[in-house]
């Protein structure tokens, strides 16, 4: 162990000290290929509002929870077998032979909640500060079709280990697409390659969670990227920094990404990274949020687990499905609970983005909103019976008239004045 | 804040700067060795593929002179030839063609560094894979069925190799050493183990 750190701590001095001769071949490759102009670009010279507070770190955090999804994902890969016979003895394979195994299986487990919960974070921030309004409907729209691109990854991903609940939730989701009309059943069987959910089906979501679905998600968070640096970041005032800026074109309100956030940032990935590793190392199955008892029970299509539930992070979309007494209708909600949030550019009717400059009424929404996404949250991993039921269509009730009400709400409420500039910090 | 450019600051402490500079490149690095550890560890065969490569007991009580046997041991395929005196003999005939005819590269175990290349002078045992490419020579023990001067021996298709009944490589082969003898012993008289 002292040799190990001893050589890289001569390796780096090495580096460091022959580093610098080679800032000649750096302007070398990039007058033939701009990496690194395109690197300063975006990560040091990108003019970021100079009051963007914790909140904005999520975006980054989404970044670095999503590379660690892909490294433990390949490393996963290399083991897992996805067959009927062999999926689940491959996964206590990678955790109980594979030197490390358990350790890049639960990362990559806990990385998918701390993946959400982060994303989760990271949409709220655009519903209080209003980030999703012109001139960012389409940022906002691209983070719309990752949020169900996460989802997809995560569903398929959920299949592979192949245990009750893998097995059963990917028959339970298929089936949803039973409800649509005329073709709704052989849609069923030609998704599934089979009459009934197999080895076929598991073999194909394979290729949709490691290549599909992720091949997706890159290249839906490069343009995502694309659009937030075109338009700019948009900030806790919702003030337009670009209205204001000096003799070279530089925003008066801005500081550049490096130093000012980069630094900022480091310390805080340091932070999730600290409560992700408590998470990995002390409590991966997180009390059975984050792995489920039932899934290290090997797939059995002749028994269907006492409780189904899904994972947490879907259980909202998954009470509204169960709140609705109608299997076409249940379906439908489901699907319109998420889509629906594209709209929201155009459902706004306010002039001001922040909600600090919001009057009570868009706020009292915008909590009433939340506050029924969380509560269908814990209510989709409860049974679908009594109270439970009740509260839940309660719920959906409130979640829906969000949309409904939110147009006139932000078209009566009445806002403050948006300052010129960015208040004093 | 008048300055957008930190660089704009006049008075930068240089010493304090680079000092946290590399002090954080160092961190990170360590940090990098923490995380590269699972994951090469991870590459290395895990304990189901040890406990496939453990020894394996060969009954060698009905072989036949002349007889080859391949078994598979780690995955690899390891040939047992019993060999007659006349094959035996053979091994004094190609000592001037050889290129290390005293084995003195450890392509064998100690017991095996000899001039059979073996523990029973009759019974030979070698790893069957070529050490130029790694194809899997043949077993051409008659005479001349190679070429004129052939003892009989082991010759490669692949690329032309050639090897005595010791598995010892000619000179001026593509193959650069003789084929390696795995370890291995005799629990009695007809059991032979591989691989410790």
């Amino acid at each position: 162990m002292l040799m190990l750190i001893l050589s890289v701590a001569f390796v780096l001095f090495v580096l460091l000290n022959v580093l610098p001769l080679f800032k000649g071949l750096g302007r070398w490759i990039d007058a033939r290929l701009p990496v690194f102009s395109f690197l300063v670009e975006h990560l040091s010279h990108y003019p970021a509002p100079k009051n963007l507070n914790l909140w904005y770190v999520f975006g980054a955090l989404a970044i670095v929870a999503c590379a660690i999804q892909f490294v433990s994902g390949i490393w996963l890969v290399m083991y897992y077998t996805p067959t009927a016979e062999k999926a689940f003895s491959s996964v206590q394979l990678i955790m109980r032979d594979v030197p490390y195994g358990w350790l890049v299986r639960y990362v990559h487990s806990t990385g998918v909640s701390c993946w959400f919960i982060v994303i989760y974070f990271h949409i709220f921030r655009g519903l209080m500060y209003g980030s999703y309004k012109a001139p960012r409907e389409l940022l906002w729209i691209s983070g719309v079709t990752l949020l169900f691109l996460m989802m997809a990854e995560a569903y398929t991903g959920y299949v592979l280990p192949w245990g009750q609940m893998s097995f059963w939730a990917s028959k339970v989701i298929i089936s949803l697409l039973s409800s649509i009309p005329v073709v709704g059943n052989d849609l069923v069987v030609w998704l599934q390659g089979d009459y009934e959910v197999s080895g076929v089906t598991l073999h194909r979501f394979f290729a949709f969670h490691v290549v599909g679905f992720s091949f997706l998600i890159l290249l839906m968070i490069l343009l995502h990227i694309i659009m937030l640096h075109t338009v700019g970041s948009n900030n806790p005032d919702g003030v337009d920094i670009m209205k204001h800026k000096d003799r070279k074109g530089w925003p008066l309100d801005a500081v550049p990404y490096y130093p000012y956030f980069v630094l900022k940032y480091i310390p805080i990935i340091l932070v999730y990274l600290f409560v992700f590793f408590a998470i990995v190392f002390y409590a991966p199955t997180f009390y059975g949020l984050f792995l489920e008892a039932e899934n290290f029970e090997p797939a059995n299509p002749l028994v269907t687990p006492a409780h189904i539930k899904p994972a947490w992070y879907l259980s909202p979309y998954y009470a509204i499905l169960r709140s609705i007494p109608d299997k076409s209708l249940g379906a439908l909600a489901m699907l319109l609970s998420i889509v629906l949030w594209m709209f929201l550019p155009w459902l706004d009717l306010s002039p001001v983005r922040s909600m600090r400059y919001r009057g009570w009424m868009s706020r009292c929404a915008l909590a009433t909103v939340v506050s029924a996404f969380i509560l269908l949250g814990y209510l989709g991993l409860q049974t679908a019976t009594g109270w439970y039921l009740l509260l839940s269509r309660v719920a959906t009730f409130l979640y829906f008239s969000f949309f409904v009400l939110f147009p006139l709400i932000t078209y009566y409420d009445r806002d403050l004045q948006v300052p010129e500039r960015i208040p004093g910090v | 804040m008048s300055s957008s450019d930190p660089n704009d600051i006049e008075e930068v402490d240089q010493v304090k700067r680079a000092f946290l500079q590399k002090t954080s490149v160092f961190l990170g690095a360590v940090g990098a060795a923490g995380i590269a550890v699972p994951l090469v560890s991870y590459l290395s065969p895990n304990k189901s593929t040890q406990e496939a490569g453990k020894p394996i007991k060969v009954d060698i009580s009905s072989m036949q002179f002349g007889e080859q046997k391949t078994v598979l041991w780690r995955s690899k395929p390891v040939w047992i030839i019993r060999r007659s005196e006349a094959m035996l003999a053979s091994l004094n005939m190609t000592t001037g063609w050889l290129k290390d005819p005293d084995s003195s590269v450890g392509q064998q175990p100690d017991y095996a560094q000899n001039q059979t290349r073996s523990v029973r002078p009759d019974i030979l045992v070698l790893l069957g894979i070529c050490t130029h490419l790694g194809c899997s020579p043949t077993y051409r023990p008659e005479p001349k069925s190679v070429d004129d001067s052939w003892e009989g021996g082991f010759y490669c298709s692949c690329h032309g190799s050639k090897f005595d009944l010791a598995g010892r490589v000619f000179k001026n082969m593509p193959a650069p050493i003789n084929l390696e003898v795995p370890p291995y012993h005799f629990q009695d008289g007809n059991t032979l183990v591989i691989g410790e």
